[in-house]
């Protein structure tokens, strides 16, 4: 077998493999730490018939091992289980809400990822003048901001002040294309400030790091120009780190999305996730914790994966 | 001392400043943290320096106990994650073997889920209390520390003078307290300011979402949740707590900022 089809079979089966034992992480935090799951759900005042029945519906009377499996196997199948709080189906609330939320990220990461090049390498270019502190500032004061201030702060000017965006971003199927993207447009606008502000800062020192390297003094001593060292040298060997930047903060999108949501009223994941944190629906909290931390884990592979190709030391492991 | 440039300074200086709020709340706020003195949502005025909430209660003095809760929260998850993060990380480091393996291990296995969604799994099943927040936030974060202890840590434990304390038959203990924690100190203290601000953040975003500090205390993120109504219809007091939470992290950020330039270039390490 070639080498890189070994070393990417061998990250993706690592995944796999975390991804399994994230599963226990979760279902253990959600079943095994002290006190009791029905009486958390009902609270103290609850009777003990609703709490025989609350444990006989959430089949707490079997061993956890055995409810482990049955749940795993039930995930491999595509269900999900059911909600406690309205009984519908995990799977189907799901389905429609995770690709709301797929559809922000997305449009976020358009946006963010050549924008955050860009200023990293502008950055670079300029470093230690002015566009290089200005650019440094902005984004060392949006990174302290926690993300539901950033959105708040922003609807507040867009809204409010200028009367330019609605503040509740619902979007339904109804709607065209450009219409659903003028809805988003605030949620986006966050997105992209808070995951360019990290994005940017590694990119430029992620280059910063390359341009420091002796082979690059080299290139200047020979006397090349500054356009062709940075294409034919920098550019080449900054591949794999920026890679690796940008699927961090893509991975970091995932979580930025939960509150953001909250903020605009986006019917996404996110939003669901909290709501039924708040009404202890362990089965929904489970399942949305899952997706969540598979869809992080897969980009970190992906990562993984992209940097193996870009570089020809690790393409070819002695 | 007379070297700490100016952005030290002016960070130094807020940071006391909202320390010395957090601290000395009880004397400071000009009424009661629940007491509803005036009308809803008024305007800033004499009686009211930066106006009223949602059912009228003096916003200046909520945002002052407001700081006291979320800076003892953030101060204590801190101090819990730096005290189980590195002694874990310099235990891992002196013993290794399979404690070290499995310790790390774990550690990769918690890092490889957003903090965020972990803590929302976690908090969906406890009854949500400060205590509880403490615990959750400050395990949670250090994993963090962990990687950080554990990796200064391993340079130290090869050095001569370990080697000889071990050879002198100190036991582990010695030698994670007076051979290693004296010398793995500034890293840690530079980090030390990071973890902060992230706490901070943190227990702003669960308060915010609804599943951090409970009424009827209250943290800056609560504030924000409990007044964001209001920014609809121009009433801006939803967002002084916000700047609040911006202003204790950006100047955290600058002191933070000069102690890993010091810490870095006593080293005489990378990057200037």
């Amino acid at each position: 077998m070639h080498p890189i089809v070994r070393l990417v079979l061998q990250r993706v089966g690592l995944g796999l493999v975390l991804l399994l034992a994230v599963s226990v992480l979760i279902f253990l935090g959600t079943e095994a730490l002290p006190g009791d799951v029905a009486q958390a759900i009902l609270g103290q005042s609850a009777t003990p018939e609703s709490l025989a029945n609350l444990r006989e519906q959430l089949g707490l009377n079997v061993p956890a091992t055995t409810r482990y499996f049955n749940w795993l196997w039930g995930i491999l199948h595509g269900d999900l289980g059911t909600s406690l709080t309205n009984g519908s189906d995990i799977a189907a609330d799901i389905g429609k809400r995770l690709g709301n939320t797929l559809f922000l990220a997305f449009w976020a990461a358009i946006i963010a990822v050549p924008l955050a090049i860009t200023l990293g390498l502008v950055a670079v270019r300029y470093r230690n003048r002015w566009p290089d502190r200005l650019i440094s500032g902005v984004t060392l004061a949006t990174i302290s901001l926690p993300e539901f201030v950033v959105g708040y702060i922003l609807m507040y000017l867009l809204t409010v002040k200028v009367q330019l965006f609605s503040p509740i971003a619902t979007i339904s199927d109804s709607m065209g294309l450009g219409e659903k993207l003028y809805t988003i447009a605030l949620p986006v606008m966050v997105l992209v400030l808070v995951v360019l502000a990290h994005m940017m800062r590694m990119t430029r020192a992620a280059i910063l790091n390359v341009m420091q390297s002796a082979y690059i003094e080299t290139a200047e001593l020979k006397g090349l120009r500054p356009f062709k060292i940075i294409s034919r040298h920098a550019f080449p060997n900054a591949i794999a780190p920026v890679v690796n930047v940008v699927m961090l903060n893509l991975a970091y999108l995932v979580v930025g999305v939960v509150v953001v949501e909250v903020v605009f009223v986006y019917p996404g994941m996110g939003q669901y996730l909290v709501d039924h944190v708040s009404k202890r629906d362990v089965p929904v909290v489970q399942a949305c914790g899952l997706i969540f931390a598979a869809v992080y884990i897969g980009l970190n592979i992906l990562a993984d994966v992209i940097s193996i190709l870009a570089n020809p030391r690790l393409r070819h492991p002695k | 001392m007379s070297r700490i440039p100016l952005s030290a300074l002016i960070g130094l200086f807020f940071t006391g400043t909202f320390f010395f709020v957090a601290i000395f709340a009880q004397w400071l706020a000009p009424y009661g943290l629940n007491e509803i003195a005036g009308d809803v949502w008024e305007e800033p005025s004499k009686t009211f320096l930066l106006g009223t909430d949602t059912v009228g209660r003096d916003l200046l003095s909520r945002m002052i106990y407001g700081a006291q809760v979320t800076i003892f929260i953030a101060t204590m998850a801190t101090a819990l994650s730096f005290i189980t993060g590195s002694i874990l990380g310099f235990s891992a480091a002196v013993i290794g073997g399979w404690y070290d393996q499995i310790l790390s291990r774990l550690v990769d296995l918690f890092m490889s889920i957003p903090s965020l969604i972990l803590a929302l799994v976690i908090l969906s099943v406890m009854q949500v209390s400060i205590p509880v927040l403490i615990v959750v936030m400050g395990l949670l974060d250090s994993t963090r520390v962990y990687r950080l202890a554990r990796a200064v840590a391993v340079d130290i434990a090869v050095m001569d003078y370990v080697e000889a304390a071990k050879l002198r038959g100190e036991g582990t203990g010695w030698i994670i307290f007076r051979e290693i924690l004296p010398n793995a100190l500034s890293p840690l203290v530079a980090e030390l300011g990071l973890r902060f601000i992230f706490a901070v953040l943190f227990v702003s975003t669960l308060s915010f979402l609804g599943l951090g500090v409970q009424p009827p205390l209250a943290d800056w993120g609560g504030i924000v949740k409990e007044n964001k109504d209001g920014l609809v219809y121009g009433i801006s007091a939803a967002l002084l707590p916000a700047f609040a939470i911006a202003a204790l992290a950006i100047s955290v950020n600058l002191v933070a900022d000069w102690v890993l330039n010091r810490t870095t270039s006593l080293k005489g390490g990378r990057g200037a």
